[in-house]
């Protein structure tokens, strides 16, 4: 396979664009579509509607039906039949309308697509990407504002990834096509319309990776770990705090399998606290796994124990409560006094 | 209401070998010599000949597990002759016959039985999928493989040796999975070159096709608008005719088949199952007057086309492969503990590498016996 960094054009003057996170995603999609002959997206309404969210916005009418496929309403079938596209050498890219409706999915994602590649003793790859819009806050009915994110990272073989921004998102959705193998992209999208600044670096660019996490505020006094939607939150929350002269780390973990443990632990071995903070529910989260490993390789330098914010052991409650069961700043400075007071 | 393709059950070979004339079959036969036809009969043989020693080597300890596909040779050895080496199979775990027939050594199927790997061959080499214990997961893939032939252009071009189709074996129970109509629903909608072989041996472990579908299973496929045939699976001749014109169909651009073979699971499901608990011995008895073997020898002998000798080498021969899957079997061992982490992921993975090399660390200390 080629590698992204093969096809680095160094001598280009990296065009900037005001984009929205949605947007972001569009044109990375589109860049990978104009590059990579072997890229199709499928989904339910991408085409002509260009998706529910229209991430796919204008992408069949450029690329045509086969490459831009609108899908019978069936989420196994549109996994299964990646799953044989991507052995016929194709990189399909699946587009789940909402968290919520995975699940149809559920066995193809975790018993064919993260295993294939073991079974087949290495012989067989599937460079498949599911992007899957998820997580709350946007007034939404049931089964549309869920964050799945730790039964797809429990899952030996799948890679499961987040942006944050909408610059990691155009040049993460790159990386996830080119990935060899399964990549669960989560989309958070309450922050699709978020806006910023996007290098449009060309095709092949390499990126900061799918594998690392990134330092997005330095801090002296803890670390707050958040990914997807939750880094906003945390974002608001270290302005606040700074202003009580409480100095916040925040961590965008980008990468939920593999996790980079590495960055976190660096953080708070300076630190010396750390809260997580993810949309998710608490129990068996991703912030139980995060506070294991700070317990055991930071358990001298720890201050007080790593505390954890995020949502309750509920199914996810009516649009009109979802602002008490999504972590807020306050909820999340709460856990921050909490800690700072050991 | 739409009807299937061909409204009565296929049968060019009735179970006491008289040859049955079949005006739309015929000519899909025609070519298959005494010679094409001996050997048509020596796979069915040879595929029976290795699920007994399968068998045996199970009840002797060997193996953990086996899947007999005892009495469906016809269905499978019948319908993989069809098959170009273009063409790409996705089998269920049943499917010994169409194994043999496209080349693989069967004694890889008995890696997953032994316990020393999931997958066991290479699928690119003889263009056979691995399969897995999921009933009814693979015929999407199947489905999705065959788009992915669609889009290579590999359709209707003309050329035999180009024009490729997909073929997805599965049984009567799998039809009443989910995956399965979603697997139809898209073989359909994108006209895929995909043919779908129903192997309907009666019986899916202990619950009769009658538990899985009020209607005969080969109307399932008209209902998603897929031409669709039921065939005598005991039949090889009538299998490997309907599976051609399916597999032609699908390589000129006309899109997926649907084929119920009416068959029967003469042994247990698998070797830990016990078929004395829910069907009678009458209706075994019944179904072997059927055998797909019997049949065809009682042809070509009444035709004067089985000589002794061919039939003395083909005993060596199964004797020969017994031998080969025993050695095999026993020589079989676990693979390097380590290489559990091998192959989870295609490029690294800082969890499975870190783990990796805490296991490395754990069983060379077990060794030198500075841990417990």
């Amino acid at each position: 396979m080629t590698t992204m960094a093969d096809r680095t054009d160094a001598t280009t003057t990296v065009p900037t664009e005001k984009l929205t996170l949605a947007r972001a995603l569009t044109l990375g999609m589109r860049t990978a579509l104009r590059h990579d002959p072997s890229v199709l997206l499928m989904g339910e309404d991408i085409g002509r509607l260009g998706g529910v969210f229209r991430v796919t916005d204008g992408l069949q009418a450029e690329f045509g039906p086969d490459r831009v496929v609108d899908t019978p309403l069936a989420e196994s079938g549109i996994v299964g039949t990646a799953i044989g596209l991507a052995m016929r050498g194709y990189r399909p890219v699946c587009e789940i309308q909402f968290d919520g409706f995975v699940f149809p999915a559920f066995d193809q994602i975790t018993t064919m697509l993260a295993k294939l590649h073991a079974r087949s003793l290495g012989r067989i790859t599937v460079p498949v990407v599911i992007r899957i819009p998820y997580g709350g806050g946007i007034g939404a009915v049931e089964h549309h504002s869920e964050s799945p994110e730790v039964l797809f990272a429990h899952t030996a073989g799948l890679r499961v990834v987040s942006p944050a921004t909408p610059a990691d998102a155009y040049t993460m959705i790159q990386e996830a096509i080119a990935s060899p193998d399964p990549v669960i992209f989560l989309e958070p999208k309450g922050r699709y319309w978020d806006k910023a600044e996007v290098a449009l670096t060309p095709y092949g660019t390499p990126g900061a990776g799918l594998d690392k996490a990134r330092v997005v505020r330095p801090g002296a006094d803890l670390t707050v770990v958040a990914y997807g939607p939750t880094v906003h939150t945390a974002l608001r929350a270290a302005e606040v705090a700074a202003e009580e002269g409480t100095s916040l780390e925040v961590i965008d973990l980008r990468t939920i399998s593999p996790l980079d443990h590495d960055t976190v632990v660096e953080s708070v071995r300076g630190t010396g606290r750390c809260v997580v903070v993810h949309e998710a529910a608490v129990s068996h989260g991703v912030g139980a796994e995060v506070a294991a490993r700070v317990t055991e390789e930071c358990f001298f330098e720890l201050e007080a124990p790593v505390l954890r914010v995020g949502g309750y052991h509920t199914p996810y409650p009516p649009s009109r409560l979802e602002h008490h069961y999504l972590p807020s700043v306050d909820r999340l400075l709460d856990a921050v006094d909490r800690a700072m007071a050991v | 209401m739409t009807q299937p393709d061909v409204l009565d059950t296929v049968q060019l070979l009735t179970p006491e070998g008289t040859r049955v004339a079949d005006h739309r079959y015929d000519p899909r036969v025609a070519h298959l010599d005494p010679a094409a036809l001996r050997e048509l009969y020596a796979d069915m043989v040879l595929t029976r000949r290795f699920d007994t020693e399968a068998t045996a080597l199970q009840r002797q300890g060997e193996l953990g597990l086996f899947t007999p596909s005892l009495g469906q040779e016809g269905a499978q050895v019948g319908s993989a002759h069809a098959l170009a080496p273009q063409d790409y199979v996705f089998p269920a775990y049943r499917e010994h016959g169409v194994l043999h027939v496209r080349g693989l050594d069967l004694t890889d199927v008995l890696k997953q039985f032994r316990g020393v790997d999931h997958g066991g061959w290479d699928p690119a080499e003889h263009r056979v999928h691995l399969f897995t214990l999921v009933v009814g997961a693979h015929p999407l893939h199947a489905v999705g493989y065959a788009m992915g032939v669609q889009r290579d252009g590999d359709v209707a071009t003309g050329d035999p040796n180009r024009d490729t189709a997909v073929i997805a074996y599965f049984g009567d129970g799998a039809t009443s999975q989910g995956d399965v109509s979603e697997a139809l629903t898209f073989a359909a909608v994108n006209q895929a070159p995909v043919v779908f072989f129903v192997q309907n041996n009666q019986w899916a472990i202990s619950v009769p096709t009658s538990g899985q579908t009020r209607v005969p299973l080969v109307q399932r496929g008209v209902g998603f608008g897929i031409p669709s045939v039921q065939v005598d699976g005991n039949d090889p001749l009538a299998c490997y005719a309907v599976t051609a014109e399916a597999l032609d169909r699908a390589r000129n651009g006309g899109g997926p088949t649907f084929i119920e073979a009416v068959t029967y699971r003469m042994g247990a499901h698998t070797t830990s199952d016990d078929p004395l608990r829910y069907r009678d011995a009458a209706e075994v008895a019944a179904w072997r007057a059927k055998d797909p073997i019997d049949r065809l020898r009682r042809y070509l002998a009444d035709a004067g086309e089985l000589p002794q000798q061919f039939l003395d080498d083909l005993d060596a021969r199964a004797e020969e492969l017994a031998v080969h899957v025993r050695d095999t079997v026993h020589a079989m061992t676990p693979p390097p503990a380590e290489s559990m982490f091998d192959h989870v992921y295609a490029t690294p993975h800082s969890l499975v590498d870190a783990e990796r090399a805490w296991f490395r660390d754990y069983e060379s200390a077990l060794e030198d016996g500075s841990v417990r």
